[in-house]
């Protein structure tokens, strides 16, 4: 039941994207130009969802166990470090230079056109860099 | 539907869906946490990881054949973007731990302030970033 549960988010989720307008990378590019010409309807995508996750989360969260799994998998990290920091600028120039981010770049692997795949390989490739990077400079 | 609605529809529908997921499965959905995990050589534990993938992808298919009007718009960047883009997605999200969907979606409602961090810094980052091309 949890496979079908994963598939079926993913499915939704990606919907949800679409019809959001998160996966038209000109619309992000719109969005992210603050300075310009701003085209601010994204916001209310993130806002609604941080909005809806709010309440929901607080209630799910006070279960002791969700319903088809031992235990809830929560990130345990509490540290502000100097890898998240650095970490989430590169993300930041990287989204800003095309306006596609993970989940959208799945969502439109349907486009079939090279660029997706240009992306999602060398997305893949650099977490692939991260990866060996960890495991040869274990602390 | 203007596109402030669309926006409002589309980010509750992605709330219900992330929701659903820390509901039944306990899992936080990150796009680039799934895909980071799954690259590892652990089959039995990545089923669900592939799985929610392969539902991602498919439901851009559902819309591609059902409202192509949504995907009326090219990508109009060059190959080099692409690939610089690429990279920095994939080693910024793995050193930071999260996205879009993890820190943003749902770290912020966690009250996390690791993911608030993390949104503020991309967000920042983003518009920067899209600044300077605009000046350049």
């Amino acid at each position: 039941m949890s496979l079908l549960v994963s598939f079926l988010v993913g499915f939704v989720f990606s919907i949800g994207l679409v019809i959001s307008g998160m996966t038209n990378p000109n619309k992000v590019i719109g969005f992210l130009d603050v300075f310009g010409s701003w085209d601010g309807s994204l916001i209310f995508v993130m806002g609604g969802a941080v909005l809806f996750n709010l309440v929901s989360f607080f209630i799910i969260l006070k279960k002791s166990k969700p319903i088809f799994s031992k235990n809830f998998f929560l990130p345990i990290s509490k540290n502000v470090d100097g890898k998240l920091l650095v970490g989430s600028s590169l993300f930041g120039i990287g989204w800003g230079i095309t306006g596609i981010c993970p989940g959208p770049a799945f969502a439109n692997i349907v486009l079939a056109g090279p660029k997706v795949f240009t992306f999602l390989g060398f997305m893949v490739l650099g977490m692939l860099m991260v990866k060996i990077y960890e495991k040869n400079n274990r602390v | 539907m203007t596109d402030y609605q669309a926006a409002l529809l589309g980010g509750g529908i992605i709330g219900v869906a992330t929701s659903s997921l820390l509901l039944f499965n306990g899992r936080v959905t990150g796009i680039s946490g799934i895909v980071g995990s799954a690259l590892s050589k652990n089959f039995s534990e990545n089923l669900w990881r592939y799985i929610f993938l392969i539902g991602l992808i498919s439901g851009g298919a559902f819309m591609k054949v059902f409202f192509p009007e949504y995907f009326s718009y090219e990508f109009n960047f060059s190959y080099f973007k692409t690939i610089i883009a690429g990279l920095f997605v994939g080693i910024g999200t793995r050193l930071g731990s999260g996205c879009t969907s993890g820190h943003g979606v749902c770290g912020l409602p966690r009250l996390s302030i690791r993911s608030l961090v993390a949104t503020l810094t991309f967000m920042f980052f983003g518009i920067l970033t899209v600044y300077i091309e605009g000046i350049r």
